[in-house]
């Protein structure tokens, strides 16, 4: 797992939680609320689908890491190489 | 001053008129009231079978709106379907009202919706959504409680369309779609709103709950041809077949409607909700019976003056009998009042079936048809009326006005009459 297969993995959810936004153009080091139409409840979405799809529990406390694709990447990577055991 | 004289005083003569300017909706047989009365005039029913969760395949009424029309994706996804259902209805009917939304004063426009029930469909699918995991409510959806609060029908139709004056849904078992009607009347009249948005919506096939619990009371009706599933007042009837749908209508004083010159589709001439207060599922026919009455009293009319009586029957053993022993009771010595069922078309719609089935009459007014109620193969003798209208629609002479009755669980009978516009 690579911080642009994390990248992918956020963007997947977004797509589902957020269909009508155009995702082809989002820059990975802005952060999401300032580019796409999402609200604290779509940020709740995501942190459910994490847990959901690929068993990552991101604390309450951890949310703001959660405010770019970069710092998805950043945050999550550590996590999913201990899911995977690498 | 003693309770019927305070009746007296209330009645409508009094008060101002209302009247209906406008009229969205989607049905199991259509989505649209031209397609939907198109189909009770052609004798087209249209019942499906679906996926019933944990029961299986049963007959029942879906809708084919494109929710997308009026939502974006993301509305869909976080809302309910009878949040979706709800909004597709009310944006038809500000399109069929002829309002210029632009200029309407939202603060002044309210929104009441008749429903059965909310919050099964939400609660079960998140019950099984967490069995999947263990049944660990970290896996419960923090969409629970806006999806599940008893406005959010109602509440869906003020976000998307921008409405801040008043919302709320009117929880009334079956006898909703009028209940939802009535209330908005009685707003207008009082000056709470120059608008309103009412009806009434349902969601029920997606819970599986409804269908066990009318199947577990020996209810739930059954067919090998699904379209002959609804079948009220057939000797053979066996039960409810469970739809979904809704129908919303704009409502306005009749002043104002005049003022902006807007097409009337009919009159709010009267109206009854009154309590059985003697069986949580079995209908009484002398409280249904007093309903009708004291509507027909508020509304200034005989049981002469309605050419239509759209009655609510289920197809359920006992309460298509109730029913008809209500309407013998007070339609005797009429010989021009005719009777029909549109349940046995599109099915029970719950909380929206009084509201579609006044629908599916309203444009009686101008073509003079009555649409039939159907599946009749073998009439029941202890349903047998004159003026049912069996198996084919009938052609009258006129139509003034129209009974619309709707009866709900805990014993909630409603009676809602209107009439023609402009004919005393």
């Amino acid at each position: 797992m690579t911080k642009e297969d994390i990248k992918q993995v956020v963007l997947d959810i977004i797509a589902d939680i957020a269909p009508d936004e155009d995702l082809t153009t989002v820059k990975a080091e802005v952060r999401l609320r300032d580019q796409l139409s999402l609200d604290s409840m779509d940020f709740l979405d995501i942190v459910m689908e994490l847990r959901k799809k690929h068993g990552i529990e991101v604390p309450e406390a951890d949310y703001v890491q959660l405010a770019s694709l970069d710092s998805c990447a950043n945050y999550l990577l550590p996590k999913f190489q201990a899911k995977s055991g690498k | 001053m003693p309770d019927g004289r305070l009746m007296e005083a209330c009645q409508m003569s009094s008060k101002p008129r209302i009247v209906i300017t406008g009229l969205g909706l989607t049905a199991p047989n259509g989505n649209s009231l031209a397609e939907f009365r198109a189909n009770l005039l052609a004798g087209k029913a249209r019942i499906a079978v679906i996926d019933v969760r944990h029961m299986g395949r049963h007959p029942a009424g879906v809708c084919d709106f494109d929710a997308t029309k009026w939502q974006k994706r993301k509305e869909i996804r976080i809302g309910t379907r009878v949040g979706s259902i709800s909004i597709y209805c009310s944006r038809e009917a500000l399109g069929d009202s002829g309002l210029d939304w632009d200029k309407v004063d939202k603060s002044r426009v309210g929104v009441y919706l008749g429903i059965t029930e909310h919050g099964n469909v939400e609660t079960e699918n998140e019950i099984h959504n967490i069995s999947q995991f263990g049944n660990d409510t970290k896996y419960w959806t923090h969409h629970h409680n806006p999806r599940t609060v008893a406005n959010n029908p109602a509440g869906e139709v003020t976000m998307n369309m921008g409405i801040t004056g008043p919302h709320y849904t009117i929880g009334a078992a079956c006898a909703a779609g009028n209940a939802g009607l009535i209330q908005a009347a009685q707003m207008l009249q009082l000056g709470e709103v120059d608008i309103a948005f009412a009806g009434g919506v349902s969601e029920s096939i997606h819970t599986f709950g409804i269908f066990a619990g009318f199947k577990n009371q020996g209810a739930l009706g059954a067919h090998e041809d699904p379209t002959k599933a609804s079948r009220p007042f057939d000797k053979n009837r066996n039960g409810i077949v469970i739809s979904e749908g809704g129908a919303i209508y704009v409502l306005e004083r009749l002043d104002d409607a005049l003022a902006r010159g807007a097409r009337i589709i009919a009159e709010i001439a009267g109206w009854c909700i009154n309590s059985d207060a003697t069986d949580a599922v079995l209908p009484n026919p002398e409280r249904q019976t007093e309903c009708v009455r004291m509507a027909l009293k508020r509304a200034g009319m005989k049981p002469q003056d309605i050419q239509i009586v759209s009655t609510h029957a289920t197809a359920t053993a006992l309460g298509d009998i109730q029913e008809c022993t209500a309407l013998r009771a007070v339609f005797t010595d009429c010989p021009d009042t005719k009777i029909n069922n549109t349940k046995s078309f599109i099915g029970h719609c719950m909380g929206a079936a009084g509201a579609l089935e006044l629908a599916g009459n309203l444009p009686s007014f101008d073509d003079g048809w009555v649409h039939p109620t159907i599946n009749i193969d073998e009439l029941d003798p202890e349903c047998a009326m004159p003026g049912l209208v069996i198996n084919q629609p009938v052609k009258v002479e006129r139509v003034n006005a129209i009974l619309n009755n709707s009866f709900g669980m805990l014993g909630i009978n409603s009676a809602l009459i209107v009439k023609k516009y402009g004919v005393a």
